[in-house]
C-alpha cells in the first residue's frame, strides 16, 4: 500500500481485507452460548444410539444375545452385523483402500470396537440397554507390537488372509498392509556406505490422538415421505461424506444432504467416516425417525482416529564438515486393525516423503511398511498435513543426532545444509517441488531474537555448575527448522476416494452491495467466516463486514474436499480469490457501461472502477452491484455471481524457525519452559490476529504430544489412556506464553501468495520441545530418547545417565 | 430405573419444577430438558470444564452432578451471564483478544472466569492460570484466554473506580 494516498489507504482499511486483524464474526454466538454443535440438534421424536463395544482387543464372537436389551422399556432396536449384512453395510470402505467393520463381523480386532448399536428413547435408556446386551467372546492372542505382528502366525485380518495384494501393492505377510517406496535405494545405500560420517538412529513417534474438545457425533434423519436423508455431523469433509453415504446406501446423491454445523475442534479426528455415522443413518432408515449418536470421551480416545505410531529408522550421511550427502529412512507404521489412514489415495504414508526437511539432500530413499495390529484404526493427520509431523520430527531428530556425531553445533549444521533462497523452486530428492523459501533469513532472525550464542554459553555454564554440585537443574535449547507441505492438492496426484482434491467458492453479490460466499471447506475454529470474507473484500472491494461466509451444507455449498491438512487457505482461499476476480471482471464491464467508456478505459482502485486518467469519474462496487440488478446492460446478463473450482498447480510449503529454552529438574524430571520463540512464514498473511491464535494453539498441542500425551496399550491390548485422567491435555497452568514472529515469503503459484498456517506450529513444535529435552542431556552423552517426555521418563533418562549417583 | 424425584431449580432467574430420575445428570437436565445448550459436554469426568455453570455461587461441573444433588439450587449458565444488548465484559473481552476459536469450551470458560473475577477481582496472570486450570481448551493455547480475562478484570476495576 506504499504508493496509496491517505484517502486510498482509508478506503482500503474500511474494507478490513487482507492483513487486517479483523475481530471474528463467529464470536458473538460462541461467547453467548449460541453455537450450534451437533449435540445441540434436537428433532421431534429423535432416538439415541449407543454402542456395545468390545472389552477385548482380539476375540472371536461366539454369540450376541440382544433379547434382554430389547425387552427394556424405551429400547427401539439393537443392530448387529447380522442386521447390517443384508444391506451390505456391515463393512465399509476406508479412505486408505481397505475396509473396516461397521459392527463386529465374527470377531473383534481392537478394544472398544463397535459390536452392536442400541437405539433407545433417551441416552440413559440406551446406556442401560448396552449393559444388557450379552456377547459371548472367545479370546484370541493379542498383538500390539507391529514388529511382532510381522513375525506372528496369528492372523489378524482373516477376511483378507489369502490376499497377496492390497490397495497399495504386494503384501509380504498376513499382517502386512503395504510397502511404499520413494527415492533411489541403491544410490542412497551407496552414498551411506562411502560417507565420511553416518549417524543412525531409531526414532519412535508414539501413538496419540487429536482429541478435539467436542467428540464425534451425528444426527441422521430419513424422511421416508420425500425420500430425503439429512445427516448432521462432525464432518471435516461434508461433501465426501455425502458421496460415500450415497455409494454405500444406494440413495441417490441429490437425495442426501450432509450438514456440518459448528464443529468443536477437529484436528484430523473428524476427517474419517466412522461406524457411528453409518449406524445412525441405518437406524434412522430402519426406524423412520431421526437418530442421534454422540460418542463419549472414552469412546473417542479408544476408537476414532488415532494419530502417528511410526517407528522411523534413519541413516544420515555427511562429510566431516557437516554437508549432508544422503538420507535413508525406513518406517514401520502401526495402522491398527484396519487401514483407515486419512491420506490422499496415492499416498499410503501421506507426505512422509517430505522427510528430507528444509535441507538440500541430494540423495534419499524412504520405505514405509504398513502393519496391522490389535489397536484402533486411524492414522489421521493430527493438526498436520498427512504424516508431515512424523517426517519433520524424524529429520529434526536426525539432524540433532548428526550434530552429536559430528561434534558440531546443531544450529550451524542446519545453516550449512539449508536449501538456499536461489534454489527455489526446489526439487527434492523424494519428489516434491518446494515453491518458495528463504530459510537462512528466517534462521538468522530467530537465532538473533533469542541470543542463541548467549543461550549456549549459559547452558555450558549450567553444565559446569551441575558438575560442581551447585545446581540440580539442566538447561536444554531446542531447535527446529521445519518445512511443511500443505494445500492438498493437485488433482493429477491427490484424491480422496477418487474425488480430486480441488476446492471451491461460489459468490453472490446482492443488489445493495453485500454478498454471500459459500465454500467447500468447513471451519472447526479456524475462523473462516472472518478470513475468507477478508480475501473477498480485497478482491471485490466490498467491506468484509458486508460479506457472509457459509460452509458445511452440501445442498448449498459447492463441492469441496473439506478442511484438514491446512488446505482451506491454499485451495479454497485460492478459489475464493479467483471467484472474486470473476466478479470483478463482470463488474468492470458494468462500470465501463455506466461510465460510458470502453472496458479497457477503466481500472480497479480498491473498491471501485475509475476512468483511467480521470479518477474523479468512478463507480463503486456497491453502485455496480445495484446496476447489475436494475439496469439492462447490452451484452451483459443481469446479476452478479461467480463460481470457481480451484485445482492447485502445486502444494504450498510454509516454513518456520522455532527455539525452545527449557529447564529440567534432574531429580524430579519436571521440565519448565522458560522461553518459546516461534517464527512462521506462511506467505501472505490474511489476519495476523488469527494467525497468532493458530500458532499459540498448535504449539500447545505440540507441547502436549511431546511432553506427555499418548494412547498407550498394555500387552493385552487394553487402552491405558482412555480418559483425561491419563491422556494429557495441558491446562492454562502448564502452558507458557509464546513469542511469535514472522517473515513473509509469498507462494508464487497461489493467487494471493498465502500458504496456510494452522498446522505449522504443531509440526514444528513437537520436535522443538523434544529437541530441548534431548539437548539438556547432550553434555552427558545422550543421543536420543523417545517421546513423550513426561516427568517420569525424563527422570529415568537422568537416572540411566548416572545423574542421580 | 429408580423412582422419580420432585425437583425444583432456578436457572438464569427462571424457576423450573419437574419429576426426574435422581441419577439424571445436571448437564442433561440443562441441555435436554430445559434446552439450555450453552454448557457443553467434553469429558463427563469433571476434567475439561466445558459444562461449567455457577451453582449456588460456586463454579460447578454440571456433567458429574446428579440432579438429586442440585435440587433447590440456583444456577447461572452462559445464557444468564449477559444478553445480546448487554454483554458481560468477559464476552466482549474474549472477542476483542481472540480468546476463543472453535467456541466449544467458551461458555464454560467465560462462566468460570466470571466467577473467578468475583472471587478475585484483581488477579495476577499466575492466579488466572491457576484459577482457570479446570477448564480445558484445545484451540487457543490459553495465551489469549488469559489475556482476555486480565483485560476484563482491568476494565471491570476501572468501571468500579469510576463509579465510586
Amino acid at each position: 500500500m506504499k504508493d496509496f494516498t491517505d484517502e486510498q489507504k482509508e478506503r482500503a482499511a474500511n474494507l478490513k481485507g487482507l492483513g487486517s486483524s479483523r475481530k471474528r464474526v463467529e464470536d458473538a454466538r460462541f461467547t453467548q452460548g449460541k453455537g450450534n454443535y451437533v449435540d445441540d440438534i434436537k428433532l421431534p421424536g429423535m432416538l439415541h444410539g449407543d454402542f456395545v463395544r468390545s472389552p477385548y482387543a482380539h476375540a472371536r464372537i461366539k454369540s450376541i444375545d440382544t433379547s434382554k436389551a430389547m425387552a427394556l422399556e424405551g429400547v427401539v432396536a439393537v443392530l448387529t452385523a447380522a442386521d447390517l449384512a443384508p444391506l451390505n453395510l456391515h463393512w465399509m470402505p476406508t479412505l486408505a483402500g481397505d475396509k473396516q467393520m461397521v459392527l463386529a463381523d465374527g470377531k473383534v480386532l481392537f478394544q472398544g470396537q463397535e459390536v452392536a448399536f442400541v437405539v433407545a428413547k433417551d441416552r440413559f435408556i440406551a446406556a442401560d440397554a448396552v449393559e444388557l446386551v450379552e456377547v459371548d467372546y472367545e479370546e484370541l492372542p493379542v498383538i500390539v507390537n507391529p514388529f511382532e505382528a510381522l513375525q506372528s502366525d496369528v492372523v489378524l485380518r482373516e477376511d483378507i488372509a489369502d490376499k497377496k495384494e492390497g490397495a497399495h501393492g504386494p503384501r509380504k505377510h498376513h499382517n502386512h498392509i503395504f510397502t511404499w517406496e520413494v527415492g533411489e535405494e541403491a544410490a542412497t545405500n551407496d552414498v551411506i556406505e562411502n560417507a565420511e560420517v553416518v549417524a543412525t538412529e531409531t526414532v519412535y513417534y508414539h501413538r496419540t490422538h487429536p482429541c478435539p474438545l467436542e467428540t464425534c457425533g451425528s444426527v441422521a434423519s430419513m424422511d421416508k415421505v420425500n425420500g430425503k436423508l439429512t445427516v448432521w455431523g462432525t464432518f471435516q469433509a461434508p461433501h465426501v461424506v455425502r458421496t460415500v453415504a450415497s455409494l454405500l446406501s444406494g440413495i441417490e446423491e441429490h437425495n442426501i444432504r450432509v450438514i456440518s454445523p459448528d464443529i468443536g475442534g477437529g484436528f484430523g479426528n473428524k476427517v474419517g467416516v466412522y461406524p457411528g455415522y453409518v449406524c445412525s443413518i441405518v437406524a434412522s432408515i430402519v426406524t423412520g425417525v431421526p437418530v442421534k449418536w454422540i460418542e463419549d470421551r472414552m469412546e473417542n480416545l479408544m476408537s476414532t482416529a488415532f494419530a502417528r505410531d511410526y517407528w522411523m529408522t534413519g541413516k544420515i550421511a555427511a562429510t566431516k564438515e557437516g554437508k549432508i550427502t544422503g538420507l535413508h529412512c525406513h518406517v514401520t507404521a502401526d495402522h491398527g486393525a484396519f487401514d483407515a489412514c486419512a491420506d490422499p489415495t496415492k499416498f499410503p504414508a501421506g507426505f512422509m516423503n517430505i522427510c528430507t526437511g528444509s535441507y538440500d539432500i541430494p540423495t534419499a530413499y524412504l520405505a514405509v511398511d504398513g502393519v496391522y495390529t490389535n489397536k484402533a484404526p486411524g492414522g489421521v493427520a493430527y493438526r498436520c498435513s498427512f504424516r508431515v509431523t512424523e517426517a519433520v520430527y524424524f529429520i529434526e531428530r536426525m539432524i540433532e543426532v548428526l550434530a552429536i556425531e559430528l561434534n558440531m553445533d546443531a544450529a550451524e549444521l542446519r545453516r550449512i545444509n539449508f536449501i538456499k533462497k536461489e534454489q527455489f523452486p526446489y526439487q527434492s530428492a523424494l519428489g516434491w517441488e518446494y515453491d518458495s523459501g528463504d530459510y537462512h533469513t528466517a534462521w538468522d532472525k530467530a537465532l538473533k531474537a533469542v541470543d542463541y550464542e548467549g543461550l549456549r554459553k549459559e547452558q555450558a555454564e549450567r553444565v559446569e555448575a551441575f558438575k560442581r554440585g551447585e545446581t540440580r537443574s539442566l538447561m536444554g535449547v531446542g531447535l527446529t527448522f521445519f518445512t511443511e507441505i500443505v494445500g492438498a492438492g493437485p488433482v493429477k496426484n491427490c484424491d480422496i476416494l477418487g474425488m480430486g482434491m480441488f476446492d471451491s467458492c461460489e459468490i453472490r453479490i446482492h443488489p445493495t452491495g453485500s454478498a454471500i460466499a459459500r465454500l467447500g471447506t468447513i471451519s472447526q475454529g479456524q475462523g473462516h467466516a472472518t478470513t475468507f470474507a477478508q480475501i473477498l473484500a480485497s478482491e471485490i472491494g466490498l467491506p468484509a463486514d458486508s460479506i457472509t461466509i457459509e460452509e458445511g451444507d452440501t445442498d448449498t455449498a459447492p463441492y469441496g474436499l473439506g478442511t484438514y491438512g491446512s488446505r482451506s487457505t491454499p485451495v479454497a482461499g485460492a478459489a475464493t480469490a479467483l471467484a472474486g476476480r470473476k466478479i470483478r471482471a463482470k463488474a468492470q464491464m458494468i462500470a465501463a457501461y455506466l461510465l460510458e467508456v470502453h472496458d479497457d478505459d477503466v481500472e480497479w482502485d480498491i473498491d471501485r472502477f475509475v476512468v483511467k486518467g480521470a479518477p474523479e469519474r468512478f463507480k463503486t462496487m456497491k453502485e455496480i452491484a445495484y446496476a447489475a440488478y436494475n439496469q439492462a446492460i447490452p451484452g451483459v446478463e443481469p446479476g452478479l455471481e461467480a463460481v470457481s473450482y480451484y485445482d492447485p498447480p502445486n502444494m504450498t510449503y510454509p516454513f518456520g524457525a522455532y527455539i525452545c529454552v527449557m529447564d529440567i529438574d534432574v531429580d524430579t524430571g519436571v521440565q519448565t519452559i522458560r522461553k518459546f520463540y516461534a517464527l512462521d512464514d506462511c506467505g501472505t498473511r490474511i489476519n495476523p490476529m488469527i494467525i497468532e491464535g493458530q500458532i499459540h494453539g498448535g504449539l500447545t498441542e505440540a507441547l502436549a504430544v511431546a511432553l506427555g500425551q499418548e494412547i498407550a496399550y498394555d500387552d493385552m491390548g487394553n487402552v491405558k489412556t482412555g480418559t483425561f485422567m491419563d491422556f494429557f491435555l495441558p491446562t492454562a497452568w502448564e502452558v507458557p506464553n509464546y513469542i511469535t514472529d514472522h517473515t513473509v515469503t509469498p507462494s508464487p503459484h497461489h493467487p494471493i501468495g498465502a500458504k496456510g498456517v494452522g498446522e505449522s506450529p504443531h509440526v514444528g513444535g513437537v520436535p522443538c520441545f523434544s529437541n530441548a529435552v534431548n539437548d539438556a542431556f547432550r553434555a552427558f552423552g545422550l543421543r536420543h530418547t523417545h517421546m513423550p517426555h513426561d516427568h517420569w521418563r525424563i527422570w529415568q533418562t537422568a537416572n540411566k545417565l548416572g545423574l542421580h549417583d | 430405573m429408580s423412582k422419580k424425584m420432585h425437583i425444583n431449580l432456578t436457572v438464569n432467574g427462571e424457576h423450573h419444577e419437574f419429576l426426574a430420575e435422581p441419577r439424571e445428570l445436571l448437564i442433561y437436565t440443562l441441555r435436554e430438558r430445559l434446552n439450555i445448550t450453552g454448557p457443553h459436554i467434553g469429558c463427563e469426568t469433571s476434567h475439561c470444564g466445558a459444562c461449567t455453570v455457577t451453582l449456588n455461587g460456586k463454579s460447578v461441573k454440571a456433567c458429574t452432578m446428579f440432579i438429586a444433588q442440585a435440587d433447590g439450587a440456583e444456577i447461572t449458565t452462559i445464557e444468564g451471564i449477559g444478553s445480546p444488548d448487554n454483554l458481560h465484559v468477559l464476552q466482549r473481552s474474549f472477542r476483542e483478544h481472540h480468546g476463543l476459536q472453535c467456541g466449544y469450551c467458551t461458555p464454560g470458560m467465560i462462566t468460570r472466569a466470571s466467577k473467578l473475577l468475583e472471587e478475585n477481582p484483581n488477579p495476577t496472570e499466575e492466579e488466572v492460570r491457576f484459577g482457570m486450570a479446570g477448564n480445558m481448551c484445545r484451540c487457543t493455547g490459553y495465551q489469549n484466554i488469559v489475556k482476555s480475562i486480565l483485560a476484563a478484570a482491568s476494565e471491570m476495576n476501572a468501571a468500579k473506580e469510576a463509579a465510586e
